[in-house]
């Protein structure tokens, strides 16, 4: 599930090339912005059928904050 | 529940305005870089819309619309005994703008004239007023005005919602004709009414000085003042992805209808990607599925009419079973399955 979780991030931040790992921050990514978290939201709900709303985005730091999120959510 | 049906009730005629101005999106730089305004346009699919003039209101489209639907179908005007009008732009706080709209299109003092104040749900509520009135044996003629003037709603430096809406009206004539049954399911949801809000200039928080003023919102630096719209684009995102699949289906099962048995089905053109993300999850055939977003953004209650007076004139003269499905500010929801006989659409006309 972790390696389905991570490429949907990459997916959806649009770094498809870069190696992304639970401990990076969201915010250090340039492409993290609204418009992404509406392409994160489009595809945690077709892979994980899990919704995360907007104030939990904003609480979120690290990547691994948002896959205990949505692991807690699938459980 | 609010799910209601009507027999051999029908849209006879339609007709669309819109304003001359176009705004070109990916030229509107004055406030963002074109890298910003790029990263927008290629999500939202907004490349144009239409701004009224300082001057020119919801009414006034409505009544270009009402007047080329009058030219084109040889309407009895006193046939028509309801007036409708769906906007959350009206011309005054008081009176109702459907008044104004009565005497501005000579229709009789015996007419029933009100407003419906409501978004993107709008005219699919509208189209429910007005086939419940048009159902009573002394009613002839209804006629359901909507008009949107979203661009004087926005702040233009807030990027959340200043490359997305536009301003459109429509024209729509509802009476008895055998159609067969259309269905209507009605919803809302007013614990989420502050994901897309006007705060300030109304009674709860009346206009004065400081709610006239320009403040950057967020930590993106948007601006905006507490009289200018604002919309949590997430979370209406998620609110739309759990709501309307699920609204659709209780619709198709309680009109005894399957998706494919469907010819078209006109979204409320919320932006691409949303509408493009709505279309895979409930597995739509693209083909069938009119969009206008590119031409005229997000117009509100006004979204679904124009897609069908742009898209699908010509394609209504026959017999046809459309599905219609708004969603937005409240938060209210509508969906109708419509059973359709022969709907004459004029062209778009620019004023």
């Amino acid at each position: 599930m972790k390696d389905k979780f991570l490429e949907t991030i990459k997916e959806a931040l649009e770094v498809e090339d870069v190696e992304v790992k639970l401990e990076d921050r969201l915010e250090d990514f340039d492409s993290w912005d609204s418009i992404s978290r509406l392409s994160l939201i489009a595809l945690l709900d077709e892979n994980f059928e899990v919704e995360v709303a907007d104030a939990e985005f904003d609480e979120t730091e690290t990547v691994g904050d948002l896959f205990n999120l949505v692991k807690k959510r699938i459980a | 529940m609010a799910e209601l049906s009507f027999e051999n009730i029908g849209i006879s005629a339609m007709a669309g305005a819109v304003p001359k101005q176009i705004i070109k999106n990916r030229d509107y730089t004055e406030h963002f870089a074109k890298e910003v305004v790029k990263e927008i346009v290629d999500k939202t699919g907004v490349e144009e819309r239409r701004f009224t003039t300082a001057s020119q209101t919801s009414a006034d489209l409505c009544f270009a619309a009402a007047e080329q639907l009058f030219l084109d179908n040889e309407i009895d005007k006193s046939e028509i005994d309801i007036l409708l009008f769906v906007s959350q732009t009206p011309d005054y706080r008081m009176p109702a703008t459907s008044i104004s709209l009565q005497h501005r299109l000579g229709l009789h003092k015996s007419t029933a004239a009100f407003d419906i104040s409501l978004g993107c749900s709008g005219f699919v509520y509208g189209l429910s007023v007005a086939y419940a009135y048009a159902n009573m044996p002394q009613v002839r003629k209804v006629l359901l005005l909507d008009g949107e003037t979203r661009s004087k709603v926005y702040h233009p430096k807030d990027r959340k919602t200043g490359f997305i809406f536009g301003d459109a009206a429509v024209a729509a004539v509802i009476e008895k004709q055998n159609t067969g049954t259309s269905y209507f399911s009605l919803n809302s949801d007013g614990s989420k009414s502050d994901l897309i809000k006007i705060d300030a200039g109304g009674y709860r928080n009346p206009s004065n000085e400081e709610t006239t003023k320009e403040k950057v919102v967020d930590e993106h630096g948007n601006i905006r003042t507490d009289e200018h719209g604002y919309m949590n684009g997430a979370d209406v995102f998620n609110f739309v992805l759990r709501e309307i699949p699920k609204n659709i289906k209780q619709t198709l099962s309680f009109a005894n209808t399957e998706l494919g048995d469907l010819d078209f089905y006109v979204f409320h053109q919320a932006n691409k990607f949303m509408n493009d993300y709505l279309a895979k999850k409930l597995k739509l055939d693209i083909a069938k599925v009119p969009s206008s977003i590119h031409k005229y953004g997000n117009t509100s209650s006004v979204s679904i009419p124009i897609t069908i007076v742009d898209k699908l004139k010509d394609q209504l003269n026959t017999p046809k079973k459309i599905l219609l499905c708004g969603f937005g500010v409240g938060m209210s929801w509508a969906t109708a399955v419509l059973a359709t006989k022969h709907i004459k659409i004029s062209d778009i006309v620019e004023v």
